[in-house]
C-alpha cells in the first residue's frame, strides 16, 4: 500500500488522525495533515482506506 | 414547493426528499421570505456544491434569495455575519490559525474533562428527566465556554442570543438587532478583558495574535470568531446529543447493543451524524458563475440551498440507507459539511458525542424514552434542527 496526502487540501478536520494515528497526524501550528508512513502495513490498509473515503476535503490517496 | 418540508414526526424524514432524490438532482422552492432558491438533495451533488468555491457565502449580494422574512434575512444574510475571514484566501489563513485548537490531538486532550462535566450532569438527574435541558445543552456549552475562556454564568444569555441568530421565524427584527448588539457588546468587553489579563484559553491565544499586529487577525476578527465559536459550538451539539439519544432509544434494541458493545460507540455516534433526519434548514450559498449539473444548469446569481439530511439517506451512497446500522464503516456522511468550509469543530463535536453516549450508558444502562418516539416534539424554526424535549426514565 502507497500513501499520499494534499497538504494544500487538507481542512485540518483531524479525522485521519484520529482514526489511524500510527499513520497520520497533524502540524501543531495549523492542524495540517502530516503522514507519518506513507507506505504501512498492508494490516492497516482497511483503516487507512477508510479514513481516506471520510476525510472531507478528499486530502488522501491510497494506492493498493 | 415552500421549503423546508414539515417531517412526519420529529425523527423521520420529510417524504418529499426521496422523490426529489429521485425525479431530478435540482429544484425551486419558496423560501419564508417568498424569494425563491434553488434545491440540492443528491449526495453527490451536495458534497460537490458544499466544497466547490463557485457556490460562495456571499449572501448579502442584493439578488441572493432572502430566507426568513426578517428584514436582514437571519444570520445567513447578515452583512455582519461576512468579512474577510469567510472566503477564499482570507479564510484559508483563518482557518489555519484557528485549526490548530481543534486538532484530534488537543481535542483528545480534552477528553477527560468532558466526561467529568458528564458525569456531573447524570449527578444532578433524577428521573423522570428531560435529557436536553438537563444533559444535552449544559455539556456542550461548558465545553465551548471553558476553551474560550468564558464564564459559563452566562450561559443562559448565550443560549438567547444564539437562539436569535440562528432562529428564523420566532423573532421580531428589533429583537434580532437587540441581541446582536448585547452579544457584540458582551464578546467584545471579554475580548479586551483577556487582552489586559491573559488566560490558558483560546481567547487569550488569539488575543496574543491580535496584539502583534502582524495582519493575522484584527479585533473586530477576534470578537466576530468567538461569537461564531460560541454559537457553532453550542446549539448544534447540544441538538445532535438529544437526537443521538432519541434515535438510539426510538428502537431500544440499539441501545442494548451499545450497553453490552462499547466498542460501537464510534460508529454508532457517525451513524447518529448521518441518520439524522432534521441536521438543519440546509446550507445556503449564492452562485457566483453558471455551473452545470447533469442536464441542468445553475445560473449565475442563483441562491442554493443544499440539504445534507436528504443528501445522507441517499441509497446511491449508502448501502440499507434507511435503516441506521451501527457499526456502518466507513461512514463519509456530510452531517459536518465537506471540503475546505466543512466543520472546525468536528473533532470536538465527535469527542463530545462519543463522551456523552459513553456516559450515558455506563450511568443509565436503563434508559428509555417516558413518551413514544412519535411523541417527540421538533424545535421550530431553527436553523439548527432539534427536539424541544427529550423525556427519558430509568
Ligand atoms: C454535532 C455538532 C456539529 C455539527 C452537526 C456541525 C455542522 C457544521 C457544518 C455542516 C458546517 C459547514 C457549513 C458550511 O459548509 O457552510 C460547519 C461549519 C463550522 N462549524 Fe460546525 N458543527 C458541529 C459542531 C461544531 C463545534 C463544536 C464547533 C466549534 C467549537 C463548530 C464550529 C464550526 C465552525 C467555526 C464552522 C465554519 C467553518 C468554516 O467556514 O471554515 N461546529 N459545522
Ligand atoms: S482527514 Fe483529511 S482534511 Fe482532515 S486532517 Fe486528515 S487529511 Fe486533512
Amino acid at each position: 500500500m502507497k500513501i499520499a496526502v494534499d497538504q494544500d487540501k487538507c481542512c485540518g478536520a483531524g479525522q485521519c488522525a484520529m482514526l489511524v494515528p500510527d499513520v497520520f497526524d497533524q502540524r501543531e501550528e495549523d492542524g495540517v495533515v502530516v503522514l507519518l508512513d506513507p507506505a504501512p502495513d498492508d494490516r492497516l490498509l482497511p483503516d487507512v482506506e477508510g479514513a481516506a473515503a471520510v476525510c472531507p476535503a478528499e486530502a488522501i490517496r491510497v494506492e493498493r | 414547493m415552500d421549503y423546508p418540508f414539515a417531517p412526519p414526526t420529529a425523527l423521520e424524514p420529510p417524504a418529499e426528499w426521496e422523490r426529489l432524490r429521485a425525479e431530478c438532482p435540482v429544484w425551486r422552492v419558496r423560501m419564508a421570505s417568498g424569494d425563491e432558491a434553488l434545491l440540492l438533495t443528491r449526495y453527490e451533488d451536495v458534497r460537490a456544491m458544499l466544497a466547490d468555491p463557485r457556490f460562495t457565502h456571499h449572501l448579502t449580494r442584493p439578488d441572493a434569495a432572502k430566507l426568513a422574512d426578517s428584514e436582514t434575512g437571519g444570520v445567513f444574510n447578515d452583512p455582519g455575519a461576512a468579512g474577510d475571514m469567510t472566503r477564499g484566501e482570507g479564510h484559508r489563513r483563518w482557518r489555519r490559525m484557528m485549526s490548530r485548537s481543534f486538532t484530534a490531538k488537543r481535542v483528545n486532550e480534552m477528553r477527560p474533562r468532558i466526561e467529568e462535566l458528564a458525569h456531573g450532569l447524570v449527578d444532578d438527574m433524577v428521573p423522570p428527566a428531560d435529557l436536553t435541558a438537563s444533559f444535552g445543552f449544559p455539556l456542550p456549552v461548558f465545553v465551548i465556554c471553558e476553551l474560550l475562556g468564558v464564564p459559563p454564568e452566562y450561559r443562559d444569555r448565550f443560549s438567547h442570543w444564539s437562539d436569535a441568530m440562528l432562529n428564523l421565524t420566532r423573532y421580531r427584527q428589533d429583537e434580532l438587532d437587540t441581541a446582536a448588539r448585547e452579544f457584540h457588546e458582551f464578546m467584545a468587553a471579554h475580548v479586551q478583558a483577556k487582552r489586559e489579563k491573559p488566560g490558558d484559553d483560546l481567547l487569550s491565544e488569539l488575543a496574543v495574535i491580535v496584539d502583534s499586529q502582524d495582519g493575522r487577525m484584527s479585533e473586530a476578527e477576534l470578537v466576530m470568531t468567538a461569537q461564531g465559536l460560541l454559537v457553532a459550538g453550542h446549539e448544534t451539539t447540544a441538538n445532535m446529543i438529544g437526537k443521538m439519544v432519541a434515535m438510539l432509544l426510538a428502537d431500544r434494541s440499539r441501545w442494548e447493543r451499545l450497553v453490552v458493545d462499547r466498542g460501537l460507540i464510534g460508529s454508532a455516534v457517525e451513524e447518529a451524524l448521518r441518520f439524522d433526519a432534521n441536521p438543519n434548514f440546509g446550507i445556503p450559498r449564492y452562485v457566483s458563475e453558471q455551473v452545470a449539473l447533469g442536464d441542468e444548469t445553475i445560473p449565475a446569481g442563483s441562491t442554493v440551498i443544499t440539504n445534507i439530511g436528504s443528501a445522507n439517506r441517499d441509497a446511491c451512497a449508502f448501502a440499507d440507507a434507511a435503516d441506521m446500522v451501527l457499526d456502518r464503516r466507513p461512514n463519509p456522511h456530510l452531517a459536518f459539511g465537506a471540503g475546505p468550509h466543512s466543520c472546525l469543530g468536528q473533532a470536538l463535536a465527535r469527542v463530545e458525542l462519543q463522551t456523552a453516549l459513553a456516559v450515558l450508558l455506563d450511568r443509565l444502562p436503563t434508559l428509555e424514552l417516558a413518551v413514544p418516539a412519535a411523541g417527540l416534539r421538533r424545535r421550530e424554526g431553527l436553523v439548527v434542527g432539534g427536539l424541544e424535549e427529550l423525556p427519558v426514565r430509568w
